[in-house]
Protein backbone atom coordinates (compact mmCIF):
# COMPACT_ATOMS: atom_id res chain seq x y z
CA UNK A 1 0.00 0.00 0.00
CA UNK A 2 1.51 3.22 -0.84
CA UNK A 3 1.49 5.83 1.55
CA UNK A 4 0.65 9.33 0.74
CA UNK A 5 1.42 13.17 2.77
CA UNK A 6 -1.69 14.77 3.34
CA UNK A 7 -0.69 18.63 3.56
CA UNK A 8 -3.39 19.45 5.61
CA UNK A 9 -3.48 16.62 8.09
CA UNK A 10 1.44 17.13 7.72
CA UNK A 11 0.86 12.86 7.82
CA UNK A 12 1.98 10.02 5.65
CA UNK A 13 -1.68 8.36 5.52
CA UNK A 14 -2.56 4.93 3.61
CA UNK A 15 -3.57 5.19 0.68
CA UNK A 16 -6.99 3.71 1.28
CA UNK A 17 -8.10 6.94 3.06
CA UNK A 18 -7.46 9.15 -0.40
CA UNK A 19 -9.49 9.20 -3.66
CA UNK A 20 -7.48 10.27 -6.80
CA UNK A 21 -9.59 13.15 -8.64
CA UNK A 22 -7.97 13.05 -12.43
CA UNK A 23 -5.46 15.57 -13.58
CA UNK A 24 -4.25 18.85 -11.84
CA UNK A 25 -3.67 22.21 -12.94
CA UNK A 26 -6.83 22.00 -15.73
CA UNK A 27 -8.19 26.00 -15.76
CA UNK A 28 -11.97 26.07 -16.65
CA UNK A 29 -11.98 28.89 -19.64
CA UNK A 30 -13.51 31.90 -18.15
CA UNK A 31 -15.99 32.63 -21.08
CA UNK A 32 -17.02 28.65 -22.39
CA UNK A 33 -19.83 30.13 -24.25
CA UNK A 34 -16.56 31.73 -26.97
CA UNK A 35 -14.92 28.45 -27.43
CA UNK A 36 -15.16 26.16 -30.52
CA UNK A 37 -16.59 22.77 -30.04
CA UNK A 38 -12.69 21.65 -30.51
CA UNK A 39 -11.52 23.47 -27.76
CA UNK A 40 -14.15 22.75 -25.52
CA UNK A 41 -13.52 19.12 -26.11
CA UNK A 42 -10.16 19.65 -25.01
CA UNK A 43 -11.08 21.09 -22.07
CA UNK A 44 -13.18 18.72 -20.72
CA UNK A 45 -11.76 15.43 -21.86
CA UNK A 46 -8.19 15.25 -23.48
CA UNK A 47 -5.43 14.85 -20.69
CA UNK A 48 -1.69 14.60 -21.21
CA UNK A 49 -1.57 11.44 -19.72
CA UNK A 50 2.41 11.24 -19.51
CA UNK A 51 5.03 8.27 -18.42
CA UNK A 52 6.99 10.30 -16.04
CA UNK A 53 5.60 13.26 -13.48
CA UNK A 54 2.08 13.81 -13.52
CA UNK A 55 0.50 16.43 -11.54
CA UNK A 56 -3.00 15.36 -10.24
CA UNK A 57 -5.64 15.85 -7.74
CA UNK A 58 -6.69 13.85 -4.47
CA UNK A 59 -8.69 13.93 -2.35
CA UNK A 60 -8.30 13.10 1.24
CA UNK A 61 -11.64 11.45 1.40
CA UNK A 62 -11.83 9.31 4.35
CA UNK A 63 -9.88 12.28 6.66
CA UNK A 64 -10.09 15.62 6.36
CA UNK A 65 -11.60 16.03 3.22
CA UNK A 66 -9.55 18.69 1.37
CA UNK A 67 -8.64 18.38 -2.25
CA UNK A 68 -4.52 18.93 -2.51
CA UNK A 69 -2.27 18.18 -5.95
CA UNK A 70 0.32 15.88 -6.21
CA UNK A 71 3.55 14.93 -8.31
CA UNK A 72 3.87 11.32 -8.88
CA UNK A 73 5.99 9.78 -11.28
CA UNK A 74 4.04 7.03 -13.34
CA UNK A 75 6.43 4.41 -14.25
CA UNK A 76 7.40 3.23 -10.22
CA UNK A 77 4.03 4.61 -9.33
CA UNK A 78 6.36 7.10 -6.25
CA UNK A 79 4.97 10.33 -5.22
CA UNK A 80 7.30 12.87 -5.56
CA UNK A 81 5.32 15.54 -3.83
CA UNK A 82 1.93 16.87 -2.47
CA UNK A 83 0.99 20.21 -1.87
CA UNK A 84 -2.28 22.19 -0.93
CA UNK A 85 -4.31 23.32 -3.64
CA UNK A 86 -3.98 26.77 -5.05
CA UNK A 87 -0.27 26.47 -4.67
CA UNK A 88 1.93 26.64 -7.74
CA UNK A 89 2.71 23.65 -9.88
CA UNK A 90 6.88 22.78 -8.60
CA UNK A 91 9.07 21.84 -11.25
CA UNK A 92 8.86 18.36 -12.42
CA UNK A 93 12.45 18.44 -13.23
CA UNK A 94 13.67 19.56 -9.58
CA UNK A 95 11.47 17.15 -7.83
CA UNK A 96 13.17 14.74 -10.09
CA UNK A 97 16.35 15.29 -9.12
CA UNK A 98 15.54 15.83 -5.62
CA UNK A 99 18.46 13.13 -3.50
CA UNK A 100 15.52 11.73 -1.55
CA UNK A 101 13.08 12.18 -4.45
CA UNK A 102 10.02 12.36 -1.62
CA UNK A 103 10.58 16.61 -1.22
CA UNK A 104 7.62 17.69 0.89
CA UNK B 1 -22.54 -11.65 28.04
CA UNK B 2 -25.81 -9.18 27.59
CA UNK B 3 -26.04 -8.02 24.40
CA UNK B 4 -24.67 -4.39 24.83
CA UNK B 5 -21.24 -5.62 25.98
CA UNK B 6 -19.13 -8.43 25.01
CA UNK B 7 -16.18 -9.47 26.45
CA UNK B 8 -13.98 -12.22 25.86
CA UNK B 9 -10.58 -13.34 27.89
CA UNK B 10 -8.01 -12.32 25.59
CA UNK B 11 -7.94 -8.88 24.94
CA UNK B 12 -10.78 -6.30 23.75
CA UNK B 13 -13.70 -5.44 25.21
CA UNK B 14 -16.80 -3.68 22.74
CA UNK B 15 -19.26 -1.81 24.25
CA UNK B 16 -22.07 0.23 22.74
CA UNK B 17 -22.21 3.87 24.45
CA UNK B 18 -25.20 5.76 25.51
CA UNK B 19 -26.18 8.33 22.72
CA UNK B 20 -24.88 11.77 22.78
CA UNK B 21 -25.27 15.16 21.38
CA UNK B 22 -23.17 15.19 18.08
CA UNK B 23 -22.64 18.60 16.08
CA UNK B 24 -20.89 18.96 12.95
CA UNK B 25 -19.40 22.60 12.08
CA UNK B 26 -17.77 24.07 9.43
CA UNK B 27 -16.22 27.21 10.07
CA UNK B 28 -13.35 29.00 8.27
CA UNK B 29 -12.18 31.03 11.27
CA UNK B 30 -12.49 28.99 14.70
CA UNK B 31 -11.48 32.24 16.51
CA UNK B 32 -14.97 33.37 16.10
CA UNK B 33 -16.61 31.34 18.28
CA UNK B 34 -17.05 32.42 21.98
CA UNK B 35 -17.07 30.13 24.34
CA UNK B 36 -15.99 27.07 22.69
CA UNK B 37 -12.16 26.13 22.16
CA UNK B 38 -11.77 24.86 19.07
CA UNK B 39 -8.36 23.55 17.79
CA UNK B 40 -6.98 24.52 15.29
CA UNK B 41 -4.54 21.21 13.77
CA UNK B 42 -6.39 18.45 12.30
CA UNK B 43 -6.33 15.37 14.97
CA UNK B 44 -6.42 17.72 17.73
CA UNK B 45 -9.62 17.58 20.37
CA UNK B 46 -9.75 19.84 22.93
CA UNK B 47 -12.20 19.09 26.05
CA UNK B 48 -14.61 21.94 27.82
CA UNK B 49 -15.78 20.16 30.72
CA UNK B 50 -18.28 17.19 29.47
CA UNK B 51 -17.95 18.45 25.98
CA UNK B 52 -15.36 17.95 23.30
CA UNK B 53 -14.43 19.41 20.23
CA UNK B 54 -12.67 17.29 17.49
CA UNK B 55 -10.36 19.18 14.74
CA UNK B 56 -11.43 16.76 11.50
CA UNK B 57 -10.24 18.89 8.65
CA UNK B 58 -8.87 22.33 8.64
CA UNK B 59 -13.06 24.36 8.65
CA UNK B 60 -14.41 20.83 10.42
CA UNK B 61 -15.15 19.95 13.73
CA UNK B 62 -16.99 17.29 15.56
CA UNK B 63 -18.43 18.72 18.93
CA UNK B 64 -19.78 16.11 21.41
CA UNK B 65 -21.39 16.76 24.59
CA UNK B 66 -23.90 14.59 26.40
CA UNK B 67 -27.65 14.93 25.72
CA UNK B 68 -28.47 17.06 28.81
CA UNK B 69 -25.82 19.62 27.69
CA UNK B 70 -27.99 20.18 24.10
CA UNK B 71 -29.75 23.17 24.46
CA UNK B 72 -26.40 25.07 26.07
CA UNK B 73 -24.56 23.69 23.19
CA UNK B 74 -26.70 24.81 20.82
CA UNK B 75 -27.46 28.17 22.02
CA UNK B 76 -23.55 28.67 22.30
CA UNK B 77 -23.46 27.94 18.34
CA UNK B 78 -26.07 30.27 17.92
CA UNK B 79 -24.25 33.28 18.75
CA UNK B 80 -21.73 32.35 15.94
CA UNK B 81 -22.14 35.36 13.88
CA UNK B 82 -19.45 34.57 11.58
CA UNK B 83 -20.79 32.25 8.21
CA UNK B 84 -21.04 28.78 9.37
CA UNK B 85 -22.82 25.50 9.18
CA UNK B 86 -23.62 23.59 12.41
CA UNK B 87 -25.72 20.58 12.20
CA UNK B 88 -27.09 18.41 14.78
CA UNK B 89 -25.82 14.43 13.88
CA UNK B 90 -26.41 13.21 17.05
CA UNK B 91 -28.62 10.33 15.55
CA UNK B 92 -26.80 10.03 12.71
CA UNK B 93 -23.92 7.90 14.37
CA UNK B 94 -23.28 5.47 16.87
CA UNK B 95 -20.27 4.70 19.15
CA UNK B 96 -18.26 1.85 20.26
CA UNK B 97 -15.86 1.86 22.70
CA UNK B 98 -12.92 -0.37 22.33
CA UNK B 99 -11.03 -1.54 24.83
CA UNK B 100 -8.02 -4.09 26.04
CA UNK B 101 -4.59 -4.84 25.49
CA UNK B 102 -5.44 -5.97 22.15
CA UNK B 103 -6.99 -3.15 21.26
CA UNK B 104 -5.06 -1.99 18.63
CA UNK B 105 -4.81 -5.07 16.51
CA UNK B 106 -8.66 -5.44 16.96
CA UNK B 107 -8.50 -1.97 15.03
CA UNK B 108 -5.80 -3.22 12.22
CA UNK B 109 -7.87 -5.92 10.86
CA UNK B 110 -10.16 -3.22 9.26
CA UNK B 111 -8.37 0.37 9.89
CA UNK B 112 -5.22 0.63 7.15
CA UNK B 113 -3.49 4.01 9.79
CA UNK B 114 -0.91 3.19 11.72
CA UNK B 115 -3.10 4.48 14.94
CA UNK B 116 0.25 3.20 17.25
CA UNK B 117 1.12 6.57 16.51
CA UNK B 118 -1.98 8.23 17.63
CA UNK B 119 -1.63 10.18 20.43
CA UNK B 120 -3.55 9.87 23.54
CA UNK B 121 -6.62 12.29 23.63
CA UNK B 122 -6.63 13.22 19.72
CA UNK B 123 -8.51 11.40 16.80
CA UNK B 124 -9.19 11.18 13.39
CA UNK B 125 -11.86 10.54 10.67
CA UNK B 126 -10.28 7.45 8.99
CA UNK B 127 -11.96 4.28 7.24
CA UNK B 128 -12.68 0.77 8.76
CA UNK B 129 -13.02 -1.89 5.98
CA UNK B 130 -14.77 0.65 3.68
CA UNK B 131 -17.07 2.19 5.98
CA UNK B 132 -16.21 5.90 7.23
CA UNK B 133 -15.78 6.04 11.09
CA UNK B 134 -13.67 8.40 13.34
CA UNK B 135 -11.45 7.14 15.77
CA UNK B 136 -10.32 8.89 19.15
CA UNK B 137 -7.80 7.23 21.80
CA UNK B 138 -9.09 7.89 25.46
CA UNK B 139 -6.12 6.21 27.04
CA UNK B 140 -3.19 4.07 25.58
CA UNK B 141 -5.76 0.88 25.43
CA UNK B 142 -9.31 2.76 24.37
CA UNK B 143 -10.36 3.81 21.44
CA UNK B 144 -13.91 5.26 20.45
CA UNK B 145 -15.23 4.24 17.18
CA UNK B 146 -18.20 6.43 15.75
CA UNK B 147 -19.48 4.96 12.56
CA UNK B 148 -22.76 5.72 10.99
CA UNK B 149 -25.50 4.16 12.05
CA UNK B 150 -26.13 2.33 8.40
CA UNK B 151 -22.59 0.78 8.50
CA UNK B 152 -23.14 0.06 12.44
CA UNK B 153 -24.05 -3.71 11.89
CA UNK B 154 -21.57 -4.34 9.30
CA UNK B 155 -19.09 -2.53 11.40
CA UNK B 156 -20.12 -4.05 15.02
CA UNK B 157 -20.03 -7.55 12.96
CA UNK B 158 -16.09 -7.64 12.00
CA UNK B 159 -15.43 -6.10 14.71
CA UNK B 160 -16.96 -9.15 17.17
CA UNK B 161 -15.07 -11.54 14.73
CA UNK B 162 -12.07 -10.26 15.11
CA UNK B 163 -12.55 -10.39 18.67
CA UNK B 164 -13.00 -14.09 18.73
CA UNK B 165 -10.31 -14.46 16.24
CA UNK B 166 -7.87 -12.84 18.96
CA UNK B 167 -9.49 -14.59 21.37
CA UNK B 168 -8.40 -17.52 20.40
CA UNK B 169 -5.24 -16.61 19.65
CA UNK B 170 -5.28 -15.85 15.58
Amino acid sequence: MLLIYCPYCEQDLPELEFAYAGEAHIARPADPAALSDEEWRDFLFIRSNPKGVHFERWRHLNGCARFFNAARETVGDKFLATYKAGEPRPDADALLASPTGDAK
Amino acid sequence: MNAMTSTLAAGVTITELAPTTRIALRLADPATVPGLSLPTEVGARSADGSRTALCLGPDEWLIEAPEADRAAVLATLAGISAPHSAVEVSDREITYALEGPAVLDLLATGCPRDLARMPVGSGARTVFDTAQVVLTRETDDRFHLTVWRSFASHVRALLDLAQRELAAGL
